[in-house]
């Protein structure tokens, strides 16, 4: 293979077939979390959600695809052209640009960036465009409405996300995404136990970030119809909605290689912790979720009320079984094929894990209003996050000049921002009613 | 490795184009984007320059302009927005009356 | 070393073209997307001085930033009449003869010393770790000028709102 390519290219070749993967999994990837929501959706309202095209739903997001990709394609009439093509392109671009820096697994990282968060920082605040532009190219009321208020929100959450993840930087000491993630497994703890005031925060502020419920008025159905993306249908609306849920991923992504051990199995230390017991036998856990994943496949596929359906199934427990087989057989690789591969199984099911709680809060909580969300944005999380960043520091100044142990330090600091926090949300003067006891007097 | 005259020339060209945009054109709010051009085209030269030394000072020197920068363009939006609550116009031609 | 060439090439010409369109366009919005694909540009000429702490400050702070804030306040103040306005004004002819001098001048400048003193030294190298070394800069040598930027901002937000406010 060497022969082949030669020495000046070879450097580009792996991190090419890297991103051509990522820009063909990831439309897939998206629809399959689509069709993720609205199962959990359901099964969360008590129904059952897409049953029909293929069995349970599984093929649902192919017919939706399809749908998209045949649709009329509408501009309005007074719409500027080319901004009109241009703002779903800029989301887009943006959106899977940001994966270029983001480790899935030891191994497959497309640049590792010395800077790496912060770039993923700059490119989700360069997403912002694709809103503005396109609730403007629309021509519509309704649009610019959305559009103002989607991105007033996203500049917003996005510096107390950004303050929330500082906290969890300072213990990580690098911004480097493969560094922090090695700077877990040199602490023995993944830093959620470390700063969870930082993790608190970085999570509401990624929610706001990605236009979820609560904080997703702008797009919400029964407000501005559909906020910026009312003009957009067929092509150009999926590259919308891919984009939407990219972003999410990518939101995920973050949150796993900071505070939730990125690629690292759980108790990756114990070893080093409690000698002489192990926790070794972690590592068969991937061969096993599929193993079980494709036994509940094959005992629904006789189910099925349809033939077509039943065989869809039976692959869909076949693809399991390999992926099964392939986790097993991994296991006793090289050690640096086994890290790649179970990293990458470790580092998906906590992105899943993650995605899951924002589909959990979409459908529990009730939406915030809009200037309910701006208060909570600059009144209450921003202060909380700057408090948070001096306590991460205090912590470390007490660990490493005062000697404290690391436990204690974090704890105690950890106690004084939560103080802070209740005496934050308490301080917030009560809105005025928007109804006087006088006025409904007749 | 590419000469560092060559990014010098390329910040004069962007300074000429942000002063040709100030001095010629009548809408207040491209005189404010072609400063930022202009300002970008500093440093440029000032990163070029640091990168020729191998020190960090001149990167240091422009983030201390984007900063500025930041601040200047909220201050001068600000005035924009204020202006054109009352006059109803952003052109620099038609802003000559201090009080009406 | 050809990707280098290749690279600055592209990102040069990108600069330039940006900003000449930028100047000219009769749309503002158009405008402020060129200036945004103007400050991409130079975000990419400092990845390739290997200033890469101010590649991502340039993104996050001037495009990700300042130009939303453009952004805005040009889908707040447009007007349809200004599509059809004269763009430039009275004093275009002198101001292009007076910058071709300005541009001339420095040109000059730089021409007389390319043969000059060679400072090129091979002891002069950057530091590997970026980020560090500009934290360190600023918070050891310019601790005053970092302090003083702080206050400008403070000012800068309160002259800022206290300037968009309406009287109530």
């Amino acid at each position: 293979m060497g022969h082949l390519i030669p020495p000046s290219i070879m450097p580009y070749v792996l991190p090419v077939v890297y991103a051509v993967v990522i820009v063909a999994v990831l439309p897939l990837l998206a629809g399959y979390i689509v069709l993720l929501e609205r199962k959990v959706m359901a099964d969360m309202q008590a129904r059952l959600g897409p049953m029909r095209v293929g069995p349970h739903g599984l093929l649902q997001p192919i017919a939706d695809a399809v749908k998209l990709l045949l649709k009329e394609d509408i501009i309005p009439e007074k719409a500027d052209k080319f901004m009109f093509w241009f703002a779903p392109l800029v989301s887009v671009t943006m959106a899977l640009l940001a994966y270029s820096a983001l480790p899935i697994g030891p191994a497959f990282q497309i640049a590792d960036l010395n800077v790496g968060l912060l770039f993923i920082l700059a490119i989700s605040s360069l997403g912002i465009y694709g809103i503005v532009f396109g609730g403007w190219a629309s021509n519509s009321h309704y649009s610019l409405l959305g559009a103002m208020r989607s991105a007033a929100q996203l500049v917003s959450y996005e510096t107390a996300a950004g303050l929330g993840l500082v906290s969890a930087l300072l213990l990580a000491g690098s911004l480097s995404m493969k560094e922090i993630v090695q700077a877990q497994y040199d602490q023995g703890t993944w830093f959620i136990f470390s700063v969870p005031v930082g993790f608190f925060i970085y999570m509401v502020g990624s929610i706001a970030e990605t236009n979820r419920a609560p904080f997703d008025l702008p797009e919400a159905e029964s407000e501005l119809v559909a906020g910026y993306m009312t003009e957009y249908s067929g092509f150009r609306w999926s590259l919308y909605f891919l984009a939407e849920y990219a972003n999410m991923i990518i939101v995920a992504g973050i949150a796993t290689t900071l505070f939730l051990g990125g690629w690292l199995r759980p108790f990756a230390r114990w070893h080093d912790h409690f000698p002489g017991t192990s926790l070794e036998f972690f590592d068969v856990i991937p061969s096993l979720v599929f193993l079980g994943a494709a036994a509940y496949c094959f005992w629904l596929a006789p189910k099925q009320p349809v033939q077509i359906q039943k065989l869809v199934m039976a692959a869909f427990g076949g693809l399991c079984l390999l992926l099964a087989v392939a986790m097993a057989v991994t296991l006793f690789a090289s050690a640096s094929v086994m890290a790649a591969v179970h990293g990458a199984f470790w580092f998906m099911a906590k992105v899943i894990a993650y995605l899951y709680a924002f589909l959990w809060f979409r459908f529990t909580f009730p939406r915030y209003r809009f200037d309910q969300l701006m208060r909570l944005g600059w009144r209450f999380l921003i202060p909380l996050a700057l408090v948070n960043v001096i306590s991460v520091g205090v912590a470390i100044v007490l660990k490493q000049e005062f000697g404290w142990p690391p436990f204690w330090a974090m704890l105690v600091m950890t106690i004084v921002t939560l103080s802070v926090a209740m005496w934050l949300a308490a301080d917030d003067e009560k809105p005025e009613p928007l109804l006087q006891a006088a006025d409904t007097e007749l | 490795m590419i000469p560092t005259e060559y990014y010098l020339i390329l910040s004069l060209a962007l300074f000429t184009i942000g002063v040709v945009g100030v001095l010629t054109r009548r809408n207040v709010i491209i005189v404010l984007m072609s400063i930022e051009l202009i300002l970008n085209a500093v440093n440029i030269n000032l990163v070029a320059f640091s990168h020729h030394f191998g020190s960090v000072d001149g990167q240091v020197f422009a983030i201390f302009i984007i900063t500025d920068a930041a601040a200047e363009a909220a201050v001068g939006l600000g005035i924009i927005l204020a202006f054109f609550r009352n006059r109803e116009t952003v052109l620099a031609d038609e802003m000559d009356m201090l009080k009406w | 070393m050809i990707v280098n060439q290749a690279l600055f090439c592209f990102f040069s010409v990108m600069a330039v073209v940006s900003a000449i369109l930028m100047v000219t366009r009769r749309n503002i919005v158009h405008g402020a997307v060129f200036l945004i694909s103007t400050l991409l540009a130079t975000a990419g000429i400092f990845l390739l001085l290997q200033a890469e702490f101010l590649f991502v400050v340039q993104i996050i702070l001037y495009v990700g930033g300042i130009m939303v804030l453009f952004v805005f306040v040009i889908m707040l103040v447009n007007l349809d009449v200004s599509l059809r306005q004269v763009q430039f004004n009275r004093q275009k002819y002198v101001a292009i003869v007076l910058t071709i001098v300005l541009a001339a001048q420095v040109f000059f400048a730089l021409w007389i010393a390319r043969n000059g003193v060679n400072l090129t030294n091979p002891s002069f190298k950057m530091p590997a770790r970026n980020t560090e070394a500009i934290a360190d800069a600023i918070f050891q040598h310019y601790m005053l000028p970092f302090e003083i930027a702080s206050i400008l901002l403070l000012v800068a937000m309160i002259g800022a709102v206290v300037m968009a406010k309406r009287r109530v």
